[in-house]
């Protein structure tokens, strides 16, 4: 029996070939939140290195190296891949699906995406991380020696194909792989979300893999784009990489919002409060996200034109993102809120976003951007925009959705003092950086003078990040002490969404029966409308399913050793590397694979043994 | 109650004056061009309390009369949305938005205006790794790493990079704008009180980012007219010192030093030291003191790591003294 068989293939084989939507989505988890753990400790020790004026804990070189693969590594190898995963996981349950549209390609993008962060971080160990930021600016990083910036160009090139990979996946999924009755507008909002940010991926990460190739073809092959002396400009890498960055946020924090519309309906027991309006709002946001870029470059010399231009489109974006938190709230009122860990998270998520948010209609004042621009004012803003959206999602849907993923519920004592000294500490960090900003603290600086009045907050800023730290142990120490906790009913929560209609742990074809969808709150409307059951669309039969497969970490591989031929100018490695590469998609196209199917009598089964 | 209202924000700001120092501190402007950005950065806070209060009010009202208490079990109203509601808060948000953008759509304009008029005078600004060199056009001249300006002048800054790029940043005095290569930024400043004004690299530019400082100095006219006169005076006109250590020092100085570092000359590879002996710091940010300038000459790259000066680890301890003498004999303004 083939089901058998597949369960009869060793567990490591098992996970390196897999192209099932749930183990991908953990694999994604997993690797993020090793990154989350290698990002947040390079953090630390900038923290320390900045805890007193003029301190001498690191080199200034060995910093900017740090601050460069922090930003990095966070944005690209620790929020992405953990929403990737997230949404690997809950969208195709969520609409009802059995997998995502090409299970293959899901996993050729995990493999691209882990490649490219291994190879972004081996620079460490060969000569120097890149050391130019994460924005990477020319002429800095063009002309930077060593190779820390051919490991970051060629590092982030194959993770953003993975990226793009996924994205192009998710969208499909969404418009072709919904459940009868699951009309767009009946999709649940992280769905939603899901759907914007992946149109998002798909619309800006082909400026940013433009803007790597030139500079791939600048420091490795000679070209002078961006050359001055030969005719180049350093402005049109600016443009090149905030095209794709300021869509980049809302590809982040999008998902992010998702989330927290599900778990503040969940837990206060309500519809979520103006869902087409938070639909509208999530496209309004992910269009507008395309228009505002500029508003990164307001001191290169744009002129007061495009300053301007670009400063109210930026501020329109508060409209709709206030749409959003007015509905958040809204949805609270007159529900019955429960203090779970998971909600805290969404409840803490609210005033820290709001004041994020709030200054970031501050940066958009181009005239008084002048002032806060790449200063410690900006560093506190991000942070509360990605620390207090992103981050507090990301935590919010791994308290929600961990007894789905895992079949078994985290402790909530251990989450609640994790929630509380996350959120003090994070506050702490970051609220002084607005003022340090404000009198006169330049950010990305390797250490400060002493005696300019920078030196109290520097330390109150340090002291915080070390409680953000011992938070997050508690988290890792959770998830263990957690194991024994098993969840077995399938829908801890008294959720509203297909995704917990399903036993727990989730069978490899998710669903029995594709579900009937009909109402917003599918389950929900069952429950209070109907017997409480979802009725199916289908027969119970035979489920097909794809076979797993070896070749994208194959394909990956591939690419990951013919890089370090192009690094080293090694072509015949470049070469070899990229044989490997084709090799593989030819094997792909020529081979056939029908996949196997789970015969109707091992799924009643399942079903009886529940 | 209304009284309050206007109280709080700005106790709030001279606390937080306090906090930093005056001449770094864009809370503390100095001049029009900061006092503009200041009062748009307390126009935008304004707006910006006054939505955090509303929002967190309904907020803590929320969670404060909606938690569930124990044995409540209700399900509640499965309410869809309210048309008026969204509308409302559409609205609202645009109009205060609107507050804003305005004033700084005119103060965008306002601060790109850099005509020069009949009483402005120029400086051309070029960032190196990791100094600034200021040139004077009207007056033929360059300095290094101190920017004096006069009083009560409108200066128009144009911005100039030889190497990546930088950001020129005097937060007392104006915001940044940054010096890239292959282009010219212009802005302008003024400054209407005398004083030493803190300026900061703000574009992230190598190693010694952190160190690339510089100051503005701003005089009264007449001073920065003798100022300017003084350094235009070419090196062999001006009075020499029969002192034995100036004399040794100035010897040194040419041998090793002038091909780099002119003196009322135009240009060079290093900054001009014109006026070394007024500055209060060394390479920037060290104490004015004598050791520093011997350490600096004896291993640059150990006080500021990838700058483009080589050592000079071969001058003898009185050699170093006599270049260090003639450096502090080198003024401009007194004497």
């Amino acid at each position: 029996m083939s089901h058998a068989k597949a369960q009869s293939k060793s567990v490591l084989w098992d996970w390196l070939t897999t192209v099932d939507h749930k183990k991908v989505g953990i694999l994604y988890l997993a690797a993020g939140a090793f990154f989350f753990a290698l990002g947040g400790l390079e953090a630390i020790l900038m923290r320390i290195q900045l805890m007193f004026p003029e301190f001498t804990f690191l080199p200034a070189q060995t910093f900017n190296e740090l601050l460069t693969m922090h930003g990095t590594t966070m944005i690209f190898l620790a929020a992405m891949p953990l929403l990737f995963g997230l949404m690997n996981y809950i969208v195709p349950l969520q609409i009802g699906a059995r997998d995502v549209a090409f299970p293959f390609l899901n996993a050729l993008g995990f493999w691209l995406f882990l490649f490219g962060g291994i190879l972004l971080n081996v620079s460490w160990f060969a000569g120097g991380a890149p050391d130019a930021g994460w924005t990477a600016y020319v002429p800095l990083s063009s002309e930077s020696p060593g190779t820390g910036i051919d490991y970051y160009v060629l590092g982030l090139q194959i993770s953003g194909a993975g990226t793009l990979i996924g994205g192009i996946n998710f969208l499909v999924t969404i418009i072709n792989m919904r459940a009868p009755g699951m009309s767009m507008m009946r999709m649940p909002l992280f769905t939603w979300s899901t759907f914007v940010a992946s149109m998002l991926i798909l619309f800006a990460f082909p400026a940013l893999t433009i803007g790597l190739l030139l500079l791939m073809l600048e420091r490795i092959f000679g070209a002078t784009y961006f050359a001055v002396d030969f005719g180049g400009n350093v402005i049109i890498w600016q443009h090149l990489f905030w095209i794709f960055g300021h869509p980049e946020v809302y590809i982040l924090v999008l998902p992010a919002f998702g989330i927290f519309s599900e778990i503040i309906s969940t837990f206060s027991k309500k519809r979520l409060f103006g869902y087409s309006a938070m639909v509208f709002a999530t496209l309004i946001i992910g269009f507008l996200g395309f228009m505002v870029w500029a508003h990164h470059m307001f001191t290169v010399g744009m002129g007061p034109v495009a300053n301007s231009i670009f400063a109210v489109a930026t501020m329109a974006i508060a409209v709709p993102t206030g749409i959003k938190i007015f509905n958040w709230l809204l949805t609270l009122w007159g529900g019955r809120i429960q203090f779970t860990t998971a909600n805290l998270f969404a409840l803490g998520f609210i005033p820290s976003f709001v004041m994020g948010g709030v200054t970031g209609v501050m940066l958009a004042t181009s005239a008084a951007n002048y002032q806060f621009h790449d200063t410690y004012f900006v560093v506190a803003h991000f942070h509360y925009v990605i620390i207090g959206g992103v981050v507090l999602g990301l935590f919010a849907g791994a308290f929600y959705w961990w007894p789905r993923i895992f079949g078994y519920k985290l402790n909530e004592t251990l989450g609640k003092i994790f929630f509380w000294m996350f959120l003090f500490g994070f506050h702490l960090t970051f609220f002084v950086q607005h003022f340090l900003g404000l009198i006169g603290m330049p950010r990305r600086v390797a250490s400060f003078l002493g005696g300019q009045g920078l030196d109290e907050m520097n330390l109150i800023s340090t002291i915080g990040a070390f409680f953000m730290g011992v938070a997050f142990i508690l988290f890792v120490v959770n998830i263990f002490v957690s194991m024994k906790n098993k969840e077995t009913t399938g829908d801890p929560w008294d959720g509203r969404t297909l995704e917990w209609t399903i036993p727990s742990p989730t069978p490899e074809y998710n669903f029995a029966q594709t579900p009937l969808v009909r109402d917003v709150d599918a389950l929900w409307y069952e429950k209070y409308e109907g017997d409480g059951k979802m009725k199916a669309a289908e027969p119970l039969g035979d489920i097909h399913m794809p076979n797993g497969s070896f070749l994208p970490f194959i394909i990956s591989l591939g690419l990951f050793i013919a890089s370090f031929g192009f690094i080293y100018h090694l072509w015949a490695l470049a070469i070899a590397g990229m044989v490997v590469v084709f090799g593989a998609m030819f094997v792909r196209s020529v081979k056939e694979d029908h996949g196997y199917h789970i015969p109707k009598e091992d799924i009643l089964n399942a079903k009886g043994g529940k | 109650m209304k009284y309050l209202w206007r109280l709080l924000p700005l106790s709030f700001f001279l606390l937080l004056a306090g906090c930093g120092q005056q001449n770094l501190s864009a809370l503390d402007p100095q001049g029009p061009v900061a006092e503009m950005q200041f009062s748009l950065i307390r126009l935008s806070l304004y707006i910006m309390i006054f939505v955090i209060v509303v929002v967190f009010a309904i907020y803590v009202f929320v969670l404060i009369r909606f938690r569930e208490r124990p044995g409540d079990t209700h399900i509640p109203k499965q309410v869809h949305g309210n048309k008026v509601l969204e509308v409302v808060w559409t609205a609202i948000p645009i109009f205060l938005l609107l507050i804003l953008a305005v004033p700084n759509v005119m103060e965008t304009f306002t601060l790109a205006d850099t005509e020069p008029t009949e009483d402005s005078i120029t400086v051309n600004v070029t960032a190196h790794a990791f100094w600034w060199e200021f040139e004077y056009p009207d007056y033929d001249i360059v300095a290094g790493q101190d920017m004096y300006i006069p009083t009560n002048t409108r200066v128009i800054i144009n911005l100039e990079s030889s190497d990546v790029i930088h950001s020129f940043w005097v937060p007392a005095l104006a915001g940044k704008q940054d010096n890239v290569p292959g282009n010219v930024n212009d802005m302008w400043i003024e400054a209407p009180k005398e004083g030493v004004y803190l300026g900061k690299c703000t574009e992230l530019c190598g190693p010694s980012h952190w160190l690339m400082d510089f100051k503005v100095i701003a005089v009264e006219t007449d001073v920065f007219e003798t100022w300017a006169a003084n350094m235009a005076v070419p090196a062999e006109e001006k009075e020499q010192s029969e002192s034995e250590v100036l004399v040794e020092g100035r010897t040194l100085y040419e041998q090793s030093c002038l091909q780099c570092h002119s003196i009322s000359g135009q240009g060079g590879f290093g900054p001009d030291l014109t006026n070394f002996g007024e500055r209060t710091v060394v390479a920037g940010y060290l104490k004015y003191e004598d050791e520093n300038i011997k350490d600096w000459i004896r291993d640059p790259q150990s006080l500021k790591p990838g700058n483009g000066m080589p050592a000079f680890p071969d001058f003898t301890e009185d050699e170093l003294d006599a270049l260090t003498e003639y450096l502090k004999s080198l003024k401009v303004l007194e004497e």
